[in-house]
This record gives C-alpha cells, sequence and structure tokens, in this order.
C-alpha cells in the first residue's frame, strides 16, 4: 500500500471519529508524523471524492462528510493507486509462460487483498480500534495486577 | 412499530426476539432466501430444519429473529444456522455459521448484529472459543457484515481445483 493510501485511512478515520469536528492538516501530520505538505495534496484528493470538506477560516479544518459504512479501505485506496491486477505483467504481448505462472500467483494474493480491503469499511475499523483499545486497558489492568 | 417504517434507520430493538426456528417458520425462511437469491428451496429447509432444529440441538443452532409488532404479517425478519463441528483437518471444535439473511427492507438496523450476538453467545455456552464462516470473495455484503463483527481471517486457507471432464 502506498505512503498517500495509509495517510487517506488514517485521515478519515481520524476526522470519522467525531465528524461534527474540524481538524486541521497539521494537527494530523504531527500525529502521524507526516509533512503538512504531502497531507494536503491527499486532503484535496479527498476532497473530491466528497469524503471530507474543508471549511476555511478561524477554527477551521477538514471534517468527514462521507458514510463510515459504505466507505471501503478498497474505496479510498482506489483513490490513489491502481489495484486491479492490470498492472501486475509489465508486456502480456511479450510475456513468457513463467511470466505468465507469476502473474497467476500474484493475482491469486492480490484479489484476497481487495477481497479484504473491499470489505473493511471506516466504520469497522473505528470498531476494531475501540476492540484494541479495550483490549489494550484488559492487559494493563492484568499486568498491574501480576 | 409498523410496515410503514421501512425506511427509517432506526435500530430494531423493541419487540425483537431471538429464538430458536420452529417449524411454523419455514414459509417465511423459504420466502427470505428466494427474495435474497432469488431461487426457491423449501426441500432444501425443510432439510436444514429437520437436522438443525430438531436434532442434537446442544451442538446445533437455527436461530430467528421475530418482531411481530413490527411486521406481523412477515414476523421472522433473519436467520442464522450453525453448528459445533469438530476435529476437521485437526481443527479443535469450533461454532461454524453456514447460512445467514436478513430482510433486505430491514438491513443495518441491528438485526443481524442480535442474530451474530445470539449464535456467539450459544458456542460460549457451549464451551467454543471460536466460530468461523465461508463466504465468496465476492459477496461483498457478508464479508463486510462478518468483518464488522470482529471476524478476521482465520488459520484455515480454502483451496479449490476445478475437475476435468
Amino acid at each position: 500500500m502506498q505512503k498517500s493510501s495509509r495517510l487517506a485511512i488514517y485521515a478519515l478515520i481520524e476526522l470519522a471519529t467525531d465528524p461534527d469536528r474540524q481538524v486541521t492538516v497539521s494537527e494530523i501530520g504531527d500525529k502521524y508524523r507526516v509533512s503538512a505538505h504531502h497531507l494536503a495534496k491527499v486532503m484535496h484528493t479527498l476532497g473530491r471524492a466528497g469524503l471530507v470538506r474543508s471549511i476555511r477560516g478561524v477554527g477551521g479544518g477538514y471534517s468527514f462528510c462521507g458514510n463510515a459504512k459504505r466507505t471501503t479501505l478498497l474505496d479510498v485506496i482506489n483513490l490513489f493507486e491502481d489495484t486491479s491486477n492490470d498492472c501486475k505483467l509489465a508486456d502480456p504481448s511479450k510475456a513468457t509462460m513463467p511470466e505468465w505462472a507469476l502473474f497467476d500467483v500474484t493475482s491469486e494474493i492480490n484479489d484476497i487483498a481487495n477481497a479484504t480491503l473491499g470489505s473493511i469499511t471506516l466504520a469497522t475499523m473505528l470498531k476494531q480500534i475501540e476492540r484494541r483499545r479495550h483490549s489494550d486497558k484488559h492487559q494493563t489492568r492484568v499486568q498491574a495486577s501480576a | 412499530m409498523t410496515d410503514h417504517d421501512h425506511s427509517s434507520s432506526a435500530v430494531i430493538s423493541e419487540g425483537m426476539t431471538i429464538r430458536r426456528a420452529k417449524a411454523s417458520d419455514l414459509s417465511q425462511i423459504v420466502a427470505l432466501d428466494e427474495k435474497v437469491t432469488t431461487i426457491a428451496k423449501p426441500d432444501y429447509w425443510q432439510d436444514i430444519f429437520e437436522r438443525y432444529a430438531t436434532r442434537r440441538l446442544d451442538e446445533r443452532m437455527f436461530l430467528v429473529a421475530e418482531a411481530q409488532e413490527y411486521k406481523p404479517d412477515f414476523p421472522v425478519l433473519g436467520y442464522i444456522v450453525g453448528e459445533i463441528r469438530g476435529w476437521e483437518f485437526g481443527s479443535e471444535p469450533c461454532g461454524w455459521i453456514f447460512a445467514f439473511s436478513v430482510e433486505p427492507g430491514t438491513r443495518e438496523r441491528g438485526v443481524g448484529e442480535k442474530l451474530f450476538e445470539a449464535i456467539s453467545d450459544e458456542f460460549k455456552a457451549a464451551g467454543i472459543r471460536s466460530m468461523r464462516t465461508m463466504v465468496a470473495r465476492q459477496n461483498q455484503l457478508h464479508m463486510a457484515f462478518f468483518r464488522s463483527e470482529g471476524m478476521v481471517a482465520g488459520t484455515y486457507i480454502q483451496l479449490e481445483k476445478e475437475l476435468d471432464d
């Protein structure tokens, strides 16, 4: 997964956690240790896709305006990179049998990855974060009592 | 709630019960399955009912979600069927879900979640620690649902082969 896709997912999770909240690019950049310049480009793409809206002026920033239950990780990644199998073989007209065989294997892996990414919505990611937080707290309590 | 509330997105919780399937539910289950898959399978469901709702009920679960007040003429809003399977390919006994559906007009309103929770509770009560299911890659509806309930890729990979003529 490319860096822009990862950043987009982090930013969307950040914003979808509280859709009423406006968050600036620099706040998200600081949290995920990335340049505001790179993140600004990512946010622009998300804005064009109708997933975030920008509010200008004092107290402005970005807020989530998509549907967290309907937006999958694959939807987001597809905004930034080609996830199809088409790009996995450089020149099909000249490909040899070993190249086709390896293409078949990488396509199989890619299909499974896409099926997984296409089934995980932003809402599911928020639930997963909650479960992880809950599990971490539980482990901390267990360690403290040991 | 009434039939007129179908456009609402509110969670259906009041008046909805999750219970074991009864013979009188079969016609609604067949109709719901036909609505979703476009294929009527009365013989299949009769067989599933006999095997999973009448015998070895401590390890076989055929559950339905019923909301009499919400939909008096068609109260079965969904079903889930599963069983405890053990020692297939060396696997410790685990809960298997092999059939699941929710009335399309009432999806995303908590019906599936309640069914999933109920069968999870039944598996847990039977001493089971994990549950599995198998979903077609293209079936994003079921994949997304099971993911949202916390299911992830398991320790087994499904393999298949086209058989030559």
